[in-house]
């Protein structure tokens, strides 16, 4: 282990280094281009055995990976905001051919209008997708989340997307320890993939025409496949804090055990949220956080547990679901709570479209929101948009 | 694979793949043809260009020798008319109703 200044494209370009895939195949996007510019370098520098292939678009670049990971290689790709969106369509394809494609990604908004900084409209545009979505708060979880989320996708077969905020992240040098890289080799292991169309000895057929009689019956045992991902995410999770020291859980939670009030958010703006938690601490308020950090599969169980022990919980969206009722966070979260007895007031924040700065008044500004709704005991303003002009 | 009955979700093979080969032989695609091919065995000099020329597997072949047209898999697509050689014309394509 030895401590570096990295940001987190370098950090996660630093982790595929380490991950050394068979194959990567990417096309540049802001913010994300760095992450395969840089790896590119290793590649040119003879310090990966990597076929990197130079595509003309996010969908190409895609397309290679899912050619790639058939014929039984190891995976990797980067994209941000319009690549993802320009991947939509191949992001299925790899999901329902159970290829653990990873992403390296960072969350950026998507046009129009055009815009290069964070929201995360481009990663939640893409739930149903099929793929696993971790959302990591700085540099470190963005290098350690992807040596974890390769090792959970070729587990389970399903792909993964680890994101990290555009710029706030992704541009920002941090302090973080990676590992030697024989210890991710040893952590990763050989990957031995189900199937593989080099596999001579036993001819397949990859994605052949499925009609009425068996495409519902293929989509049912993927979604029971990926029933199986929290498990094996939790497990691998475990495994990588005994060789790091590091633990990631599904759903993190910060100073709720007594909190009556609670924000649930996730990315940076949840480290953020934790300098605020503090000061209010230090005045003798009772707010706590909840940050979730992997997004598909939904941890419902966890994150149940976690919100229905408070009063009020106020959810911090940065995108918003265009269903004239917030953003898809707090959607999902009320759909989960609905069957709970105990359940708190939910109020939804949707914030930082496009990159706005969320200040830590902000941050205050909402807690003080949600202990009044506390002690008003109902709602009176369920969507507020935080931080445009023109909006009380 | 088994194709006697329908498989349930949990019985599939992981992957929407088929985890075997030739397994087309078992599909017939043969129905929806709206011209047919007539071969005509006394014409025909066994050049076999209609059957390498053949995009599925419908021109039956034994001991180098064509033996007729697997209407089983023929889609009427009639490039194996189009190829046999003018002088030999020993393929002629006709309306399926006829």
């Amino acid at each position: 282990m030895k401590t570096v200044a990295k940001t987190g494209n370098e950090a996660m370009a630093f982790a595929m280094k380490q991950i050394n895939p068979d194959v990567v195949a990417a096309y540049p996007i802001t913010p994300a281009t760095e992450v395969v510019q840089i790896f590119s370098q290793y590649v040119a520098d003879g310090e990966v055995d990597t076929e990197f292939v130079a595509v003309e678009s996010e969908h190409s670049a895609l397309s290679a990976c899912v050619g790639a990971s058939i014929a039984g290689g190891r995976v990797m790709t980067s994209t941000s905001s319009q690549g993802l969106a320009l991947m939509h369509e191949i992001l299925y394809i790899a999901a329902g051919n159970r290829l653990p494609i990873v992403i390296a990604l960072v969350n950026r908004s998507l046009s129009a209008p055009i815009n290069i900084h964070c929201d995360h409209s481009d990663t939640m545009g893409s739930r149903e997708a099929g793929w696993m979505q971790l959302y990591c708060a700085n540099s470190q979880e963005a290098y350690d989340s992807l040596i974890i989320a390769l090792k959970v996708a070729e587990q389970t077969a399903v792909p993964a997307i680890v994101s990290t905020d555009a710029f706030i992240i992704s541009h920002a040098m941090e302090r973080l320890e990676v590992l030697e890289d024989s210890d991710v080799q040893n952590f990763i292991g050989e990957y031995e993939p189900r199937f593989s169309a080099l596999d001579l000895e036993n001819p397949k057929t990859y994605g052949p025409l499925d009609l009425q009689d068996y495409f519902f019956e293929h989509k049912r045992a993927q979604i029971d496949d990926f029933s199986k991902v929290l498990e094996t995410y939790e497990k691998v999770a475990k495994e990588y804090a005994e060789l790091s020291g590091r633990y990631y859980p599904a759903l993190e939670e910060y100073k709720t055990e007594d909190a009556d009030v609670a924000i649930f958010t996730a990315g940076s703006t949840a480290d953020t949220a934790k300098e605020v938690v503090d000061e209010l601490r230090e005045q003798g308020r009772k707010v706590g956080l909840v940050r979730m950090r992997m997004w598909r599969p939904l941890p419902v169980e966890q994150i149940k547990k976690a919100l229905t022990k408070f009063k009020a919980v106020a959810v911090m969206d940065r995108s918003d679901t265009m269903a004239d009722f917030g953003g898809p966070v707090f959607l999902e979260t009320r759909g989960m709570l609905y069957d709970s007895e105990e359940k708190p007031l939910i109020t939804d924040y949707v914030y930082g479209l496009g990159g706005r700065n969320i200040k830590l008044t902000d941050i205050a500004r909402v807690y003080d929101d949600i202990e009044q709704v506390t002690k008003a005991g109902k709602i009176e303003k369920l969507i507020t948009y935080l931080g445009v002009r023109g909006e009380e | 694979m088994k194709f006697d009955k329908l498989m349930t979700w949990k019985e599939l093979p992981a992957g929407c793949l088929i985890d075997e080969p030739s397994t087309s032989l078992r599909f017939k695609t043969g129905d929806w043809r709206s011209m047919r091919p007539l071969w005509n065995s006394e014409k025909c000099i066994h050049c076999l260009f209609c059957w390498i020329n053949c995009p599925d597997s419908a021109i039956k072949v034994e001991n180098e020798k064509i033996t007729g047209i697997d209407y089983n898999y023929c889609k009427g697509c009639g490039i194996c008319a189009e190829v046999c050689p003018p002088k030999a014309s020993a393929i002629e394509m006709i309306r399926e109703e006829k």
